[in-house]
């Protein structure tokens, strides 16, 4: 739509006679509506049965944006989540994007329901007012007196389904600001009542994932990628691949990085694949181990940091620490890991008659295959569409700033005459030797302590791959030289600790890195929180108490940690263990929220340690669906625990040695026997819930296994000669 | 080859080579995608299947060796009165994330009930180990193992 068109001249160009009234806001941000949904940017769909289809902008990988953005615009409409069903919105950086990443359609960051709790709200009020005054007009009556409730228009005489009223709506300017209905008027945020709307599909077979399509006289893809980052096909022979029944052909791809299989069906590309023998140039490959890519950083530490971070002199915090009663001293060293999400990476993509290009995918930044797909196929953007699919899992991985699976996908179906659609498939040794991994990355960490038992300077030096620098993301996120996504959680937590020092060094990326649920929080919450408690211990004080000393006083931010530290200190019996047990703690904030857990032991690391229980408490603003929070806190636990536990990613020669889930073991279900979850009740805005119970899991159950005498600095545990049961 | 193949109680003739996993016959030809694709390796799960009301990675089974066999996958559960008592239970506790592991996990639970009816937590925990979840909602899956033993009991 043309920006220049006035709302009043869109909406008269609006055919009154289809029954289906759209709301949302055009791409100017102010309120639209109509019935035509090509025009507008629907967050709500009505027709005149009464169907009412929230359109969700978020991609839905399990972390519930499809129930949380349903639930807002039921709540403001007057719908119960049983009228209401979701469908997800098409490809358009202008009129989906997350508002927090600018003119960019996406999903990440914990953003989902924070970046649009008052976009949907205000869609589905919008749709509130104009079904009244619809109906309003038609019964002769005040406005004022009608509401929508359970999706029935009333006025507490006459009352009508909202459906009724659709046609005659969608002659009704939307209101710039409509009126949000009020805390105390909710039936459904925060409500402990209300189910996934995904579930049911999700436990019949139903669920469709990109994994899932099947297009008609679809061809299957899979790729022989370099084995070594860097990597390039010299050439390669498919006579093997020949023998194969279902094989059709094989291709380099344009930028030599593998060679594409194509096949029938996926096991006769598996087969094909397997039986293909490729010639490989490694002259500019990465050969390094990690070994050495330790040493690189563990050397970056040794030395003065590059980046000051917080601009802190560096020599008055040095000398502070040298003079202090008691050192405390640690260097840590966290490893490469994959995402692994349980839907191997995959996406399928076809031409139409019209020459349109279609990509079905589990999309988690649909501009980003959108622009690229504009380049290979030299297509303006309104010819390229994106159909969003159910997604199994992430973790970051589906969001890559060089869209680099679509991209694939998009290499191999233009080598084709593109009359059968194709299906790129990777499995799972494509994944987790598939690069985009959390960087590797080191810390090293000197605390100074009075005679008193205060921090009197804290020394910190972090070194790490950058996620960012390099990428179309670089803006967002680096800035004098240093990318908060190697620092967020150090440079800005909010502990108030005196003369702190953060320095930053960058080291060469052993190969693609991303950013992992919860980025760069996954290893700055695990060295604070390590060493609050190493602190803490030297000069015998409690570890709550010692960290409360340090936020008490200090801004609103510093509260709320507090109080999420005293509930989980207070539910998970903080200082009384079960017999036998010992128990650590962590608090950290991230992506706006606030998570504190307890993790209680049992066993010891020679003959195993049994983690009995977590117990957390998370202050994420208005919990908008109270159990998808408590989800989401669970999952991000086991996530956090789990490869804090026992994996990492290494390379040999330049080469990834894991290759599936037994080299790469996930958490299994006995890994936590139970896992006890408490939501501080707040009127602050949503904040991110997806990823802020990651951070404080690993460093909790670290600090557990301290009260047993050994201090793990380095994951994964299973490495440090600690074994779990 | 053509195989005749018994699934979901209907008898299908499929094409397909041998030395092809189930699960490729059943995804790609049968076009029934509730059974999923996770590790090709039986260590997730994700393609669990019952073969005469027992769970099998389908991944592991070759399509020649399952003549004669009934094959049942999850499109299937809601008509036992087990695999209905799971998929309530699951609901009720909303036990799905992502959800691309939970067909699996139904195929497996349902095994485990019918094996065992009242089966204790550390009973569920060693069942369903080699099904991985990694959204990681075990907490809700042995919960809503717990919570099925209890409806079907009722």
């Amino acid at each position: 739509m043309s920006k220049n068109l006035s709302r009043r001249g869109f909406l008269k160009s609006a055919a009154a006679t289809t029954a289906v009234l759209y709301v949302g806001v055009n791409p100017d941000g102010a309120a639209a509506a109509g019935s035509n949904d090509a025009m507008l940017n629907p967050f709500v769909k009505i027709d005149s049965d009464g169907n009412v289809i929230a359109i969700i902008k978020h991609f839905e990988k399990g972390q519930g944006p499809a129930t949380g953005l349903s639930t807002l615009i039921a709540e403001e409409l007057g719908v119960t989540m049983d009228q209401i069903g979701f469908e997800f919105a098409p490809s358009n950086p202008k009129l989906y994007n997350n508002l927090f990443f600018g003119p960019f359609q996406g999903t990440g960051g914990s953003t989902a329901m924070a970046n649009s709790w008052t976009q949907y709200r205000t869609a589905g009020a919008n749709a509130r007012e104009m079904l009244i005054k619809a109906a309003a007009s038609s019964w002769g009556v005040d406005d004022a007196t009608l509401d929508i409730q359970e999706g029935i228009i009333t006025d507490g005489v006459k009352t009508a389904p909202l459906g009724d009223f659709v046609v005659a709506a969608t002659q009704i300017a939307p209101s710039e600001a409509p009126r949000l209905r009020d805390a105390s008027e909710w039936k459904i945020i925060g409500k402990e009542a209300t189910r996934r709307l995904d579930s049911l599909i999700k436990v019949n077979g139903e669920a469709k994932f990109g994994m899932d399509v099947h297009l008609p006289n679809q061809m299957v893809v899979m790729i022989k990628r370099t084995p070594q980052r860097g990597g390039l096909v010299v050439s390669f022979d498919d006579s093997g691949a020949k023998e194969v029944k279902g094989f059709i052909m094989a291709k380099s791809l344009p930028t030599q990085h593998g060679v594409v299989v194509y096949a029938e069906n996926t096991w006769a590309a598996m087969q094909a694949r397997a039986a293909l023998k490729v010639e490989w140039d490694m002259s500019e490959a990465e050969a390094r181990s990690s070994s050495e890519i330790r040493e690189e950083l563990m050397d970056a530490l040794g030395a003065n940091p590059v980046y000051n971070v917080n601009k802190v002199d560096q020599k008055t915090v040095a000398s502070k620490i040298d003079t202090a009663a008691t050192v405390v001293e640690r260097t840590f060293y966290f490893p490469l890991l994959a995402h692994a999400p349980m839907e191997p990476l995959n996406c399928t993509i076809e031409q139409t008659s019209g020459g349109d290009i279609v990509l079905h995918d589990g999309a988690q930044m649909p501009t980003g295959p959108h622009m690229a797909y504009q380049q290979i196929f030299q297509l303006p953007q309104e010819k390229i569409h994106i159909k969003t699919m159910l997604t199994g899992g992430s973790f970051g991985r589906r969001a890559t700033p060089d869209a680099d699976y679509q991209v694939e996908a998009g290499l191999a179906f233009v080598m084709t005459d593109r009359s059968r659609p194709v299906k790129l498939v990777w499995d799972r040794e494509d994944d987790i030797r598939g690069g985009y991994y959390r960087p590797a990355t080191g810390h090293k960490v000197r605390v100074g302590l009075d005679a008193d038992g205060n921090i009197a300077a804290w020394e910190h030096q972090v070194a790490g791959q950058s996620i960012m620098k390099g990428t179309a993301f670089e803006s967002f996120s680096v800035h004098d030289g240093v990318d908060h996504s190697t620092v967020e959680g150090l440079a800005d937590n909010p502990y108030v600790i005196p003369n702190m020092a953060i320095g930053l060094t960058d080291t060469e990326k052993a190969t693609s890195v991303l950013w992992w649920r919860s980025v760069g929080h996954t290893h700055t919450a695990y060295v604070m929180e390590v060493m609050m408690d190493m602190a803490a211990k030297a000069v015998g004080r409690d570890p709550v108490a010692f960290r409360l000393a340090y936020l008490e006083g200090g801004d609103k931010d510093a509260r709320r940690k507090a109080d999420v530290l005293k509930l989980a200190a207070e539910k998970g019996n903080w200082g009384s263990p079960a017999d036998g047990n010992v128990q650590g703690i962590a608090v950290h904030k991230s992506f706006g929220s606030f998570v504190a857990e307890v993790v209680e032991i049992s066993g010891t690391p020679a003959d195993g340690i049994q983690i009995e229980k977590v117990t957390a408490a998370v202050d994420c603003g208005i919990a908008v669906n109270p159990d998808v929070v408590r989800a989401q806190i669970e999952g991000a636990i086991g996530y956090g625990i789990g490869h804090a536990m026992r994996d990492q990613i290494t390379l040999d020669g330049g080469a990834v040695e894991q290759s599936n889930f037994p080299d790469y073991e996930p958490l299994r279900i006995s890994d936590i026997k139970a896992i006890e979850t408490h939501i501080v009740a707040s009127a602050e805005p949503p904040t991110g819930i997806g990823e802020p119970g990651t951070p404080p899991s690993a460093p909790a159950l670290a600090n557990a296994i301290a009260q047993l005498d050994i201090w793990v600095a380095e994951l994964p545990m299973s490495d440090r000669g600690i074994s779990f049961v | 080859m053509t195989i005749p193949i018994n699934l979901n109680g209907q008898i299908h003739t499929v094409k397909a080579e041998p030395g092809t996993p189930l699960l490729w016959v059943i995804r790609d030809e049968l076009k029934l995608t509730g059974t999923k694709f996770g590790c090709g390796v039986a260590s997730c799960g994700a393609c669990t299947v019952h073969i005469n009301g027992e769970p099998v990675r389908s991944c592991q089974t070759l399509i020649e060796d399952v003549d004669g066999a009934e094959i049942t996958t999850i499109e299937k559960m809601s008509e036992n009165e087990v695999g209905a008592a799971v998929q309530q239970a699951w609901r009720e506790l909303d036990v799905v994330q992502c959800g691309y592991c939970q067909s699996g996990q139904i195929m497996s639970a349902v095994g485990l009930l019918r094996e065992n009816d009242k089966p204790t937590a550390e009973e569920v925990d060693e069942y369903m180990y080699g099904n991985a979840c990694r959204c990681a909602t075990y907490q809700r899956i042995r919960a809503g193992v717990l919570r099925a033993a209890e409806i079907l009991e009722a």
